[in-house]
């Protein structure tokens, strides 16, 4: 083979390889233009601006150094949720759940970071954050047991686990874990100690580092371990993987536990890292975040990072648009879930795009049964 | 022969429930002569807090037996009970707001028909996509401090609602609780005793067997679908035009799941799912009874688990296995 | 007026497309009144596009169909039924939960009122059913009658809607040959009532048997029509495959060793946790072919997933090279030595969604070079998938391709490569050319016959009578879960073995 050729063939590889990149970033890009299209329809029906009220979005979200940093804190926990979700996909799992794990992982950091003394900061807030992802990766095998060993599907036992972990979570924040201090009088557990707080370093919060490092570690896991290849295998064609001898039973709950993990260890950060307590309804939403942001990353863990910034931005945004545009901050709700829509029904972009290729399909769906 | 045949069939299928049910009668029997008025109120109630259950297990099971999962009851609950709370409030009636409450739901049905039969896409993301959908546009839309104009109230069948133990529960009943009631059986003839029943049947068993005979399973699956959202609808606005009177942010709290469960308890048949739904009632009145008389110091969180703990149990098989519409969850390709 | 007229159907130049190929390229088709019409050709050659095109399952992007020399639009199964055509698919088309009669009438209900009438329908069953020989219970559940009675309610379901033309696509793939009989003996008496019938196969001998006319087609085209007294097996074969070719494989006489896999007292239960084998034993040794035949059903499936790790197994012993083994562990037993090509390859044997190197390791994937530690090491797979593609001539456009795009025969090819090349004691092969292409069948039984001779046990499990005779050393029959006997080839007549796979005993 020739020099020129050897270098012709590296062109067209490069360009080759700019073009699926370009493809696969079309899709989302293209459901989050519509999305956004059809969220100012609806604020112009509802009677506000939809001008206003982007700018107002846009403002508070990246307008300013602070404003950037909300959106980044506000990320940080969705990347982990996000990443817990598509953890799960590739599994073969869906796991709604990630609401759930996540509300153990907030409320055991809290109670490991307002309650263990004396421990330097540079164990203390580990210690807290490990506790919180163990918490949700506990809660998160109960589904992958339960769907292994009695068929039970996790997309309804997830669910209603999340009911139960609000219930549990309310319970411990207005019993036994409320905040003593005699001017609460709301459920909420006492401030975590300065030792177990991750800090904002020059405006940019630690959490955030770590939630990238995460992403980082999942995909080496997912991508390059014979652990994730089994992952992939068991979510791919669990027949298949069996045939081959991989223990389907056991992967599936340590698929369900490792997502509960990430989940867990989202909600850790999101007490450690922003709220500084655990308060019942300070993270409600975070794990069906998740979903969205799974899918719209494209159930890859890198292509979560910038989804979970896109929602983030616009859970940061939100009210700064309510104050100063009047709109109720839910219209983000609606763009969001209208994201989820184009990007789950992405048939119907790639057919205004004409792309052929049929792009990697998640599939779950396969009856309550067996 | 024959008929000690369809009696195994019979055991096999429903002993565990026939059980459980002959033990909830002579439960309810006893607490009957021990305390007359408590057990027909708890029995009342029981009824009542079946019907969204009870509905919302029907819109399952006719998209089910279709061939279609739906896990987007949900927010199709949520999405009626609100636009027939919303439609109630602008024009102060009731019938009209029943209308805009189903339909809001059969368009739902639609869509998630479009999403799962002609895009394709997995069911259970495009039921998921309906219930967050439903949760933002309710959310956004929703203004805190709205009642309705009037609830729909109670009729009493004449004498029938006088009689002992159950006359309270089945005879003195608002309109839709009546409905349930009323298209349960509905749905039971037309699924096993009518032609678009067996059509129906067959599409969700096996669409191609259905196809080489003729019948258009894109069409069959798209009606149930919508037929069911608007069942699923009639179960929303029972919560907000029947139950409560008023709207609240995530008012259907889970009851859109709890019904996949019923349904798969009732072993995707409307007599079994009205079994199972009057069982989770009678939890959930009982419980309501036990904080009401405060005699047990449970936390009420605890409590309120147990509508979920029990979809749990269901659904981890301990009544008993049961078999799926076979074809269910597979997006059906003409060749 | 024409001759035209004495067609019962007739499709002319009829071409359908899918993405990539021609399946019908301008294919010519007469059916005679009263005449049973064999319709030959191998997987793939367009025999069930065209009658699909026929029953309107298909749209054909040129030609014409007529019927009683008449042009007709058949645009969806309905209007093929309205025209008095009925189809028997290969894959029965019946839903398991539902009764006989519910099937038979479905599409074509009466009712009373709103509500069927099933009264009427099992009457009129009924009366179908006898003037036609065809017997049938109408109130049994179609999954719990057998194969056999499963396609008389097939053809039941065609005469019940007046078909006056009947296709029959592969009837006899999940027979008997007793069966098979009978049902020729049902086609004689329908087209003495007038059916005009098309009968599909790929097996030579029934086309001879029973067929007044054959049409032979290849890669989409008709390759010529002819009459069981014109032709020979020979001609036929070499008709439907282009060349020249060996009906029988080439092997030399068995040299068996010590016995590599014993099975005793084997009972395996299905997945309806209905005990599906009933006690079997056995065993294989290296350097012989140990043949299992028996008609679909009977345990088979059951057996060889049992054997391989996957399940169902309920009691029983079984020993790899003298090594216990234990129930439900696929791993031990691949690293023990067992080598398993599945019966299905799309749902055990490959990932559609994996590129070709994945599923090259897909048992080795944890074992040096292929992985070190927990880290995989890709470099090394690439180049297992770059040799085996060349080792067993995988028509692939390179190793990334996707197994799902490939043909069955090259996906099969996938399957024999991994399980071939890694060290085996014993290769258990299920069905292993079950859908594949002639020249496929030939390497694959080509590539058996070598692992037997380098020293390997070979368990071959087959409904293809045929490929039993000609491959293995000793032959097994599997009757209902048991076996019926075990002897030399050679021992039996293909007509002896027919009847012991029917539950006959010989009497010798």
């Amino acid at each position: 083979m020739s020099e020129e050729q050897n270098q012709s063939s590296f062109l067209a590889n490069l360009l080759d390889w700019v073009l699926r990149v370009l493809q696969a970033v079309s899709v989302p890009f293209v459901a989050v233009f519509l999305a956004m299209l059809i969220g100012a329809v609806i604020l112009a029906v509802s009677g506000a601006s939809p001008w206003a009220a982007y700018s107002a979005l846009f403002k508070g979200s990246f307008g300013s150094p602070e404003a950037f940093t909300r959106t980044l804190e506000k990320a940080t926990p969705l990347v982990f949720s996000g990443l817990a979700v598509a953890f799960a996909f590739k599994g073969g799992l869906f796991n709604i759940g990630a609401q759930g794990q996540l509300l153990f992982g907030a409320i055991i950091s809290a109670a490991l970071g307002f309650a263990i003394e004396g421990l330097p900061a540079y164990i203390h807030a580990p210690l807290a954050l490990l506790g919180g992802a163990l918490a949700g990766a506990l809660f998160g095998a109960i589904p992958g047991a339960l769907k292994t060993y009695t068929g039970a599907h996790e997309v309804i036992t997830t669910i209603m686990l999340n009911y139960i972990a609000i219930n549990t979570t309310d319970y411990l924040a207005d019993g036994p874990w409320k905040d003593p201090s005699p001017s609460n009088i709301v459920a909420r557990t006492p401030k975590i100690l300065e030792t177990a707080v991750v800090p904002d370093l020059g405006g940019f919060p630690v959490g955030f580092l770590l939630s990238i490092l995460f992403a980082v570690l999942i995909w080496w896991l997912l991508q390059q371990t014979t652990l994730g290849f089994e992952i992939r295998t068991v979510g791919q064609n669990p027949d298949a993987a069996e045939y081959s001898g991989m223990k389907v039973a056991r992967t599936v709950i340590l698929t369900m536990m490792i997502s509960g993990f990430i989940a867990g260890m989202g909600g850790s950060i999101e007490t450690q890292g922003i709220v500084g307590r655990y308060q019942p309804g300070f993270n409600s939403g975070l794990g069906f975040e998740g979903i969205t942001i799974a899918l719209l990353g494209k159930t890859s863990p890198f292509g979560v990072i910038p989804a979970a910034l896109l929602v983030g931005a616009m859970d940061a945004g939100s009210s700064q648009m309510q104050f100063s545009a009047n709109v109720a901050n839910e219209i983000v709700d609606v763009i969001q879930a209208l994201i989820l829509f184009f990007v789950a029904a992405d048939v119907i972009i790639r057919w205004l795009l004409r792309i052929r290729d049929e792009g990697d399909v998640v599939k779950l769906t396969t009856g309550w049964g067996k | 022969m024959a008929i000690s045949q369809s009696w195994k069939r019979y055991f096999k299928q429903w002993g565990a429930l026939t059980v459980l049910g002959f033990f909830v009668i002579i439960a309810v029997g006893y607490y009957y002569l021990k305390d007359p008025q408590i057990t027909e109120a708890v029995l009342a109630s029981a009824v009542r807090q079946a019907t969204p259950l009870v509905l919302g297990a029907m819109c399952g099971l006719i998209g089910e037996r279709s061939g279609i999962i739906n896990i987007g009851i949900e927010g199709q609950m949520l999405m009626s009970a609100f636009i027939g709370f919303l439609v109630n409030v602008w024009t102060g009636n009731l019938l009209l707001a029943v209308f805009a409450g189903v339909s809001t739901g059969a368009l739902l049905g639609l869509l998630l028909a479009f999403m799962s039969v002609t895009l394709k896409i997995d069911q259970i993301i495009g039921g998921t996509v309906i219930n967050i959908v439903a949760v933002g546009l309710s959310g956004y839309f929703y203004q805190v401090g709205l009642t309705t104009k009037g609830k729909l109230a109670p009729i009493p069948l004449g004498k029938l609602a006088d009689l002992p133990v159950v006359g309270r529960a089945l005879f003195n009943n608002p309109p839709i609780t009546y409905s349930a009631i009323i298209l349960v059986l509905v749905v039971h003839y037309v699924l096993f005793y009518t032609r678009w029943g067996l059509r129906t049947r067959a599409v969700g068993e096996h669409p191609r067997a259905a196809d080489t005979v003729g019948i258009n399973v894109y069409l069959m699956r798209y009606v149930n679908v919508i037929i069911g959202g608007g069942v699923a609808g009639l179960g929303g606005v029972f919560l907000t035009l029947e139950a409560v009177g008023s709207f609240e942010r995530l008012m259907t709290n889970g009851r859109g799941f709890v019904a996949l469960a019923v349904m798969i308890f009732g072993k995707w048949t409307p007599l079994g799912s009205w079994g199972a739904a009057l069982l989770f009632g009678m939890t959930s009145a009982i419980q309501t009874q036990i904080q009401f008389a405060g005699t047990v110091n449970i936390p009420h969180q605890f409590i309120g688990m147990l509508p979920y703990l029990l979809t749990i149990i269901v659904l981890a098989g301990v009544v008993g296995k049961s078999r799926p519409p076979a074809a269910e969850g597979i997006p059906y390709e003409k060749e | 007026m024409t001759e035209n007229q004495h067609f019962a159907l007739e499709a002319r130049r009829v071409t359908k497309r899918f993405p990539g190929v021609i399946a019908n390229d301008q294919v010519d088709f007469t059916l005679k009144k009263g005449e049973i019409h064999g319709l030959l050709g191998e997987n793939g050659a367009g025999k069930s596009t065209l009658m699909n095109v026929i029953y309107g399952l298909y749209t054909a992007e040129e030609g014409q169909i007529l019927l009683d020399g008449e042009e007709v639009q058949i645009n969806n199964p309905h209007n093929a039924i309205d025209q008095g055509i009925g189809m028997v698919h290969q894959h029965f088309m019946l839903v398991p939960v539902f009764t006989v009669t519910e099937n038979i009438i479905l599409g074509s209900e009466v009712t009373r009122g709103t509500s069927l009438d099933l009264t009427k329908a099992r009457k009129d069953i009924q009366n179908l059913s006898e003037s036609f020989g065809l017997h049938v219970d109408p109130d049994a559940i179609v999954e719990d009658i057998p194969v056999g009675v499963q396609q008389r309610v097939e053809i039941l379901k065609a005469l019940y809607r007046d078909a006056k033309i009947l296709v029959l696509d592969e009837p006899t793939a999940v027979l008997t040959p007793q069966e098979a009989d009978d049902l020729f003996q049902i086609m004689h008496k329908l087209t003495e009532q007038g059916v005009s019938i098309v009968f599909i196969t790929h097996k030579l001998r029934e086309v001879i048997d029973i067929a007044d006319r054959i049409t032979v087609m290849r890669g989409g085209k008709v390759v010529g029509t002819t009459t069981p007294e014109e032709t020979t097996k020979q001609g036929l074969a070499e008709m439907m495959v282009g060349r020249e070719v060996l009906l029988e494989v080439e092997k030399e006489p068995a040299q068996p060793g010590e016995p590599v896999l014993e099975v005793r007292d084997f009972v395996v239960r299905d997945e309806r946790g209905i005990e599906a084998v009933h006690g079997i034993s056995f065993e294989v040794r290296e350097g012989e072919i140990l043949g299992i035949a028996g008609v679909q059903g009977n345990g088979q499936t059951e057996l060889a997933e049992a054997l391989t790790g996957l399940g169902g197994g309920e009691s029983g012993e079984l020993f790899l090279g003298g090594e216990k083994m234990p129930q439900k562990d696929p791993r031990k037993l691949i690293e023990s030595g067992m080598s398993h090509i599945p019966e299905d390859r799309q749902r055990h044997g490959l990932v559609m969604t994996y590129p070709l190197t994945d599923n090259l390791v897909l048992c080795t994937y944890y074992q040096r070079p292929f992985a070190r530690g927990v880290q995989r090491n890709k470099r090394a797979v690439l180049n297992n998938a770059e040799k085996l593609i060349d080792d067993y001539d995988v028509r692939t456009p390179g190793p990334l391709v996707k197994a799902g795009k490939l043909s069955g025969g090259n996906q099969q090819k996938v399957i024999v490569a991994r399980e071939l090349s890694r060290p085996l004691k014993l290769l258990l092969a299920n069905q292993p050319t079950r859908g594949l292409d002639v020249g496929s069948i030939e390497y694959i039984h080509k590539r058996i016959i070598q692992e037997r001779d380098k020293g390997a046990a070979v368990l071959l499990i087959s409904a293809e009578l045929d490929e039993i005779l000609s491959l293995a050393d000793r032959i097994a029959v599997i009757y209902q879960g048991k076996l019926v006997s075990i002897h030399q080839a050679g021992k039996f007549s293909k007509s002896e073995l027919g009847l012991l796979m029917a539950g006959s005993t010989l009497t010798d």
